[in-house]
């Protein structure tokens, strides 16, 4: 309820509008109640005593009326609010008093929740952060969100509404920070034992500081966000500290998105194209199943039990699948 | 093959020492208080050699009055769990900030939650309902018992069965970690490999089974065994809202129970219906579960407003307000509720138009919600209100479900959702609407029914009591929750980092303690009330000079209910017979033909317990004889002929004539 930027300054004002408009009914309801409940109270014989009354043409119009009217109002703004308000839709304005600039490209931000740690990937700079949101002011940001394991819910009240951010799938989100300062960010969708830990801070810096910042990043002793160093970092853990990477693969979160950061691995826009096609004919579409080996498992230092998952016709050494079947090489 | 087969292993599955819970000394400390105190309840059961009466008159009972009394009760014991799991989580909440962990870690944290919810809504609010509806249904229609008596004590046992293995969840093994409806992927085998989710998922099946058939068994009674004269649109409301409620019970659980069987299929067998893998998709299994889900919450709030329309025109002394557009509004109510289920993720990244149709969808039913507060409030105008402990909880409903219902409108609409979605200003709105609305409701149907049930009246001053400090806590233990929500805090949080919070907690947690109190005198009233049931007890058989037909009969009435079916004129039947000077029958009495009693169901469910724990902890042949015994036994039930016995003329006359002596005493 303290926002600092406009998406959610718009907000603020529909809950304080709808909430002022519902008090119209509410509130009369409220102090009827009580006013009845004393006036008609037994001990009070000089009120009007009426046991057979029970029905009025007139008071059931209004008392189905009064809520329609409030509802007609309230379903118009719902209507034209969730239109302007809906997170897909990119900003029209910085806040209510400018437009946005001819020249403005959005910042993008393309979020992944891990157990139980934020990842935040900026493509166009080219770094990776996990725990630690950084966007200039006044400057529309796109976030597009994704998961690597349970649903979790991407929040920065002080920004914007929440969106959910969910393993396979890609929501998107729009908004812009409109004053400099240090936010609260978290998962607002219980996701495990961590959940409580999973927060980050955001913060809404001027142009040059954001600038500054990348350059540190990247001239950083972060290390590079490869595949991997993700498989190593999706697993689960509590309370990460800022970690900045100063380097990350391009195609990486298209893997995540697509669940095929192992790259034995078929990703999911490939199963879909496939399975679009009428599916593949033959053993190994039907029984098509890879997995981790223990060799790649210890070299990039992940112990988990052996995952199985559906395996890549054709894994990213070998893009044209020449090898009768890839999920069985070792990647 | 068989070289290594472990003995152990395949007998106990995957039960071993480790999952009794030594090493957690709440735990610890509250399984010895249990034991304790079980074995002091059953030692006294022996002593005062109340087992075989216990068993013959309560347990193989068929009388839908008894059974819905047992409702009430295991309702109320659950109460007690649900509300002990609150407890923890209000103190840990007021504690854990900082550098302070509190006393939970989130490993039991998240189970406490997990637990509460699913026993507040599963085996406290619905045995509660269902129990009401149980007890008041046949009465008010004039019946003699259900459509299908066994069927309703088969329905109890199922659903106690559920509750027996939520509550051995506690002691043996754990619950599950993933809120109280178990979204996967978390509650896949992959993120919850342990018994915890089995657990959720076999207590509830079985608990379902008794739901669904209850819900056939009083749609049936309430369609067809209606007193001659009776039409539809003369049913007390509280019958209205029953039949609309068991409607909804009949359409929405088979969805539960299906999501929930695709669900154990995922963990069980192997499937990939809601994995991420494989082609599975969660997002199906969150639309399945709120299609049930949504219609639920109707599910538990119609027949409360039932109960108030009763007590409002009961204690106004008056016809109550519109009842065509009471009827209306709940019918209205019982088909909306199935086009509203997606206001429950408009953050899942659904369209602005999907969202906007959902959210005004949502926004109507505030219509004839409104409709019926109306309409109570008008039943109140003009009446000759008497401030009995049940219209304390009616006004006290008026008042605070009204600001549940706004809050819940807000929810409604989509952009304000993004912001409150998951917050605790949800929370707080849910705990607006079914503690002020059910529980509230619950409690002033207890209270009204009371005395037709046991035959005295509830203590006064110790109901105003519970009253005063529920209402009361109720405000102080959720108004913070608003405001934390709109602060930006979310639900399900074992810990807290700004310390500015803290006192917004330490509220809620006082209210907390409110409602224990409330809890505490509402126990007390019990005690007293039976203490000095002589001067509380009711002998006419109507103690609040009632409307309905419940009233026309005895309190405690016999077993057969009504000696003749009565014969309905206009609505409020009882008050038109008493304004048109009725004269109750005293002879041409005959025999009357009431269906056995039968151990059938206790067995039934007890062999699905069996099984349900046997499945959970995969202890595999175990599982495949109480299978197997299961439907031996229901073939063998489908052989017991002696189903049914006629109450001899005599009998009924010797009862009838007890009750003549009684009015002419206490006239």
């Amino acid at each position: 309820m303290s926002p600092s930027g406009d998406i959610a300054v718009q907000q603020r004002d529909l809950i304080i509008v709808s909430t002022l408009l519902m008090l119209v009914i509410i509130v009369p309801v409220i102090i009827l109640t009580l006013l009845f409940a004393w006036r008609y109270r037994k001990s009070n014989t000089e009120a009007t005593y009426d046991p057979e009354w029970h029905h009025s043409t007139k008071l059931e119009l209004m008392i189905w009326g009064a809520p329609l009217l409030i509802i007609i109002a309230l379903g118009a703004i719902t209507w034209i609010s969730t239109h302007t308000l809906d997170p897909y839709r990119p900003l029209q304005r910085l806040d209510a008093d400018r437009v946005i600039p001819a020249d403005a490209k959005p910042l993008v931000v393309e979020v992944v929740a891990l157990d139980w740690k934020w990842l935040f990937i900026y493509p166009e700079q080219g770094i990776a952060v996990v725990n630690e949101l950084v966007a200039p002011v006044d400057r529309p940001i796109s976030f597009k969100i994704t998961a690597s394991s349970v649903m979790n819910s991407f929040f920065v009240p002080a920004l914007a509404g929440q969106i959910y951010a969910m393993p396979g799938m890609e929501t998107k989100l729009h908004a812009v920070i409109n004053k400099a300062g240090e936010y609260e960010g978290f998962s607002a969708n219980y996701s495990g034992a961590g959940f409580s830990g999973m927060r980050f801070k955001f913060h809404g810096v001027n142009e040059a500081d954001f600038e500054q910042w990348v350059k540190t990043a990247k001239a950083g002793d972060g290390g590079a966000l490869g595949r991997d160093a993700y498989l190593k970092l999706e697993q689960p853990s509590n309370r990460d500290p800022v970690h900045r990477y100063a380097s990350v693969s391009e195609d990486l979160y298209d893997a995540i998105l697509n669940r095929c950061v192992e790259s034995n691995r078929m990703c999911m826009k490939d199963m879909m194209a496939i399975d679009a096609q009428g599916g593949v004919a033959g053993p190994e579409g039907k029984y098509n199943i890879a997995s981790m080996d223990a060799a790649t498992r210890s070299r990039i230092g992940v112990d988990a039990t052996n995952r199985k998952y559906v395996g890549a016709m054709c894994t990213v050494n070998d893009p044209l699948g020449t090898t009768a079947s890839a999920a069985t090489q070792p990647i | 093959m068989f070289d290594n087969l472990d003995l152990t292993k395949l007998i106990f599955g995957r039960l071993t020492w480790d999952a009794i819970p030594f090493h957690e000394p709440i735990l610890l400390a509250t399984f010895i208080a249990v034991a304790i105190g079980g074995v002091a309840v059953l030692g006294a059961l022996t002593y005062f050699r109340l087992w075989g009466y216990l068993w013959r008159e309560w347990f193989t009972s068929i009388d839908h009055k008894r059974i819905g009394i047992m409702y009430v009760i295991l309702g109320l014991v659950m109460l007690l769990r649900g509300f002990a799991d609150a407890v923890m989580m209000r103190a840990q909440q007021a504690l854990s900030f900082g550098d302070n962990a509190g006393f939970l870690p989130p490993h039991h944290y998240d189970q406490v939650f997990t637990a509460h919810g699913v026993i507040m809504i599963f085996f406290v609010a619905m045995p509660l309902v269902t129990g009401l509806m149980n007890f008041v249904v046949p009465l008010q229609i004039g019946a003699r018992d259900v459509a299908f008596p066994f069927l309703n004590n088969f329905s109890f046992w199922m659903t106690a069965s559920g509750a027996v293995l939520v509550m051995m969840s506690l002691f043996v093994g754990e619950f599950a970690r993933t809120g109280w409806l178990a979204y996967p992927p978390l509650s896949g085998l992959l993120y919850s490999p342990d018994v915890g989710v089995d657990y959720y998922i076999w207590s509830l099946q079985i608990a379902g089974v008794g739901t669904l058939l209850s819900g056939i068994n009083l749609l049936a009674t309430i369609v067809k065994m209606r007193a001659p004269g009776m039409k539809m649109m003369n049913m007390p409301v509280f019958t209205w809202t029953a039949l609309c409620t068991n409607v909804l019970i009949v359409a929405a659980f088979p969805i539960l129970t299906a999501v929930l069987a695709l669900l154990s299929l995922d963990r069980y067998v192997g499937t990939n219906f809601f994995t991420n893998d494989f082609g599975g998709n969660a997002m199906m299994y969150v639309n399945l579960i709120w299609i049930w889900g949504h219609p639920e919450v109707y599910i538990l709030v119609l027949p409360v407003f039932g109960v108030f329309s009763e007590v409002v025109a009961t204690f106004c002394s008056k016809r109550l307000f519109g009842y065509a557009s009471m009827v209306y509004a709940t019918v209205v109510i019982t088909i909306l509720s199935y086009l509203v289920w997606l206001h429950h993720f408009f953050t899942m990244g659904s369209g602005a138009s999907v969202n906007s149709f959902f959210g005004i969808t949502t926004m109507i039913i505030s219509i004839p919600t409104g409709a019926k507060i109306f309409n109570w409030l008008f039943t109140m105008y003009r009446g000759r209100i008497r401030f009995e402990v049940p219209m304390l909880w009616t006004i006290g409903f008026m008042i605070t479900f009204v600001i549940g219902g706004m809050t819940g409108v807000l929810l409604a609409v989509p952009p304000a959702d993004f912001v409150l979605h998951n917050s605790l200003f949800l929370i707080a709105h849910f705990h607006n609407v079914i503690i002020g609305g059910v529980l509230f409701g619950l409690m002033a149907g207890i209270t009204y029914w009371f005395p037709k049930a046991f035959g005295y009246k509830l203590d006064s001053f110790w109901g105003k009591c519970s009253f005063w400090f529920w209402f009361i806590g109720f405000y102080f233990a959720f108004m913070p929750l608003y405001v934390l929500g709109l602060m930006g805090v979310t639900r399900r949080m074992s810990h807290f980092e700004d310390p500015s919070l803290q006192i917004w907690f330490q509220i809620a947690a006082f209210g907390a303690a409110l409602i224990a109190i409330g809890i505490g005198c509402f126990l007390i009233q019990l005690v007293v009330s039976y203490i000095r049931r002589e001067s509380l007890r009711d002998h006419t058989g109507d103690p609040w000079q009632g409307r309905t037909l419940e009233w026309a009969t005895s309190s405690p009435p016999p077993a057969y209910n009504f000696a003749f079916t009565p014969v309905v004129h206009d609505n409020d039947a009882w008050w038109d017979m008493k304004k048109n000077g009725y004269v109750r029958p005293t002879d041409g009495f005959i025999a009357i033909h009431m269906p056995k009693n039968t151990g059938a169901g206790a067995i039934l469910a007890g062999l699905s317990t069996v099984f349900g724990f046997a499945a959970i902890w995969h202890m595999w042949p175990l599982a495949i004889l109480a299978f197997l015994s299961l439907v031996v036994a229901t073939i063998v039930h489908t052989f017991n002929y002696k189903r049914d016995y006629h109450i001899s003329a005599d009998e009924v006359v010797r009862t009838e004539a007890v009750r003549t002596r009684l009015l002419a005493q206490h006239v």
